[in-house]
């Protein structure tokens, strides 16, 4: 090499800072190209996105338009909306915990991770990527099973700004909780193959016990108190302040909504996954090569 | 140390590197310099320490002991700014399935301040063609060029390939050779690894011999293992057999024969030992099983 070539790359400004506009653009960017991956997938699609759907359908179907409210009451409540409620919070599920707790162990497996911890990109403009992808599938999720159960379920949307609030709160809080504790439990999959074995079934037990299969104040007390430490049901229950009648809050096993409750329990579980993602996120495979 | 180099010329120095997992030292004691603008091949068996020692200095593991310095930055405390004017290309292809291949390129220039021109990197690897196809539809070798394509579109100035042809055919990996020797010429130092002995030959300027975690050789490909000194082989065929003479002074044999056959010597071959006899027999010292 010439001496001249050496003095360019010494010459070479220490401090220049990364390309285009900074961390937010490469976290626009890194948040759009995780989405074109997703909505090129179909194994993806069909189970992150249209599954929630399709279980809605499903139960909506058999429940039909049974009244849980006692009779007489006005107004009355049937079972799909109910279930409605526990199927969006499901869908926030699926998109934030599920999907990313079964996607970041196939790309750490495949090397994709790595590849991203060979490049100056910052750490947190991957997880960025991470949320943005996730929130912009969650608001699609939320969307079309709304769409769902208006066009079939008689569900009523917000009539008041207050229960949009609530309802925005408890989704964004709720989304933020299980993005995290998704990042987070993406490191308990030892491998790719491993993922959905591992997060599936414990989807499924918080959606038996935390009230979207199944009416929660109907439960045993211990499952009540099983589902109640994590965020599902708070999801669940807020929502349902949101797209059930006030006179409704009765028959909660609290007999009211709770929404201070909610807001501290979804709360706490966006600090705890947060402290979980910083402990137990891993960047490879433990021994690999 | 390579003589009559500086410090400060060296794009990669290493020395005295350990590393052990639990029970089973990888790296034991290796020692290594590469001038800036040099290709150095690092050559041994599997499970010899390439990739740990690789990875090591590219920032990905860390060690138990030595001093390690690349573009004068230990990998270790690799920062931002560090990461920039490195190039990686992995062992093991890269997957980004339902991505095209511009999406990605466009997409990696991003993470840099002076990236190439994407296109023109692409067009570069020879992937130019298949620039708008999804990834997942590529062979193994264009997805090792898009493996490279991802290492070098920040014009970096120290290029790590690890094993980057392994699985081609042997026209993929001539076309290969001819980019990493292009890249080479614009005074990218390049360090890589293969078990290929052709491929070390074909484009390192020089060649390290790893065993066990050591360093046992390091020479220019013509000169390993004292090849170029070694005796030579002349045969010839005479008399309705083959004829075989060891020496050291072959021209002077193959003078000898071209006067008393006054002419041409049938089937005339003049041999020195090639890189794998040297090699093989270096590994082999080391207890080395070669695969």
């Amino acid at each position: 090499m010439s001496a001249q070539s050496i003095e360019e790359s010494t010459a070479r400004p220490v401090a220049r800072r990364a390309g285009g506009g900074g961390g937010l653009s490469l976290a626009l960017a890194q948040g759009g190209i995780e989405f074109k991956q997703f909505v090129r997938t179909r194994e993806s699609l069909v189970f992150t996105l249209l599954f929630p759907v399709m279980l809605m359908l499903i139960f909506g179907s058999i429940f039909g338009s049974v009244v849980i409210t006692p009779p007489g009451e006005i107004p009355a409540v049937t079972l799909s909306q109910y279930f409605v409620t526990g199927m969006i919070a499901s869908g926030i599920m699926a998109t934030g915990f599920q999907n990313l707790a079964i996607t970041i162990p196939i790309e750490r497996d495949r090397g994709v991770l790595k590849r991203y911890r060979g490049t100056p990109m910052p750490k947190w403009v991957f997880f960025a990527g991470k949320i943005l992808c996730v929130a912009a599938l969650a608001f699609i999720s939320v969307v079309m099973l709304l769409a769902v159960a208006v066009a079939f379920y008689d569900l009523r949307l917000p009539d008041t700004g207050q229960k949009w609030f609530t309802f925005g709160w408890v989704s964004v809080l709720g989304l933020i909780a299980c993005t995290l504790c998704g990042i987070a439990f993406s490191g308990v999959a030892k491998t790719g193959r491993a993922g959905p074995a591992v997060v599936t079934p414990i989807a499924l037990i918080l959606q038996f016990t935390s009230g979207v299969f199944f009416e929660y104040d109907d439960l045993p007390p211990w499952m009540q108190q099983f589902a109640a430490l994590f965020p599902l049901k708070w999801m669940c229950q807020g929502l349902r302040s949101v797209f059930l009648p006030e006179s409704f809050a009765s028959q909660e096993v609290a007999g009211s909504y709770e929404l201070g409750k909610v807001a501290l329990v979804l709360a706490a579980w966006c600090v705890g996954g947060l402290v979980l993602c910083l402990v137990g996120f891993r960047w490879t495979s433990k021994r690999e090569g | 140390m390579v003589p009559g180099v500086t410090h400060e010329e060296l794009a990669i120095s290493v020395s005295g590197l350990r590393k052990s997992y639990a029970d089973n030292v990888a790296v034991a004691g290796v020692d290594l310099a590469v001038p800036r603008g040099e290709v150095f091949a690092l050559l041994g068996p599997n499970g010899a320490g390439k990739t740990t020692t690789v990875e090591i200095l590219e920032g990905f593991r860390t060690r138990d002991s030595g001093t390690v310095s690349v573009l004068g930055t230990d990998p270790a405390k690799a920062d931002r700014d560090w990461r920039r004017r490195v190039g990686i290309v992995l062992q093991g292809t890269g997957e980004f399935d339902e991505l095209k291949v511009h999406e990605v390129v466009r997409h990696f220039a991003r993470f840099y301040p002076n990236p190439a021109d994407p296109d023109e990197v692409i067009e570069r690897v020879g992937l130019g063609e298949k620039a708008n196809s999804r990834t997942h539809t590529l062979s193994g070798g264009q997805k090792r060029r898009l493996d490279v394509a991802l290492g070098i579109v920040n014009q970096p100035e120290v290029l790590f390939l690890d094993e980057p042809t392994t699985g081609f055919d042997p026209a993929a990996r001539r076309e290969f050779w001819e980019l990493i020797r292009a890249l080479s010429h614009t005074g990218t130092t390049i360090l890589l690894t293969t078990h290929y002995l052709d491929e070390a030959e074909a484009l390192a300027d020089r060649v390290g011999v790893i065993a066990r975690g050591s360093m046992i050789a390091v020479s220019t490909p013509a000169e390993l293992g004292g090849r170029h000194l070694a005796t030579a082989t002349v045969s010839w065929r005479e008399d309705g057999g083959t004829r075989v003479e060891e020496t050291d002074r072959p021209t002077e044999v193959v003078q000898r024969l071209a006067a008393s056959f006054g002419g041409e010597v049938p089937e005339l071959t003049v041999t020195r030992p090639t890189l794998e006899d040297v090699y093989l027999k270096m590994i082999g010292e080391n207890g080395q099983v070669a695969a």
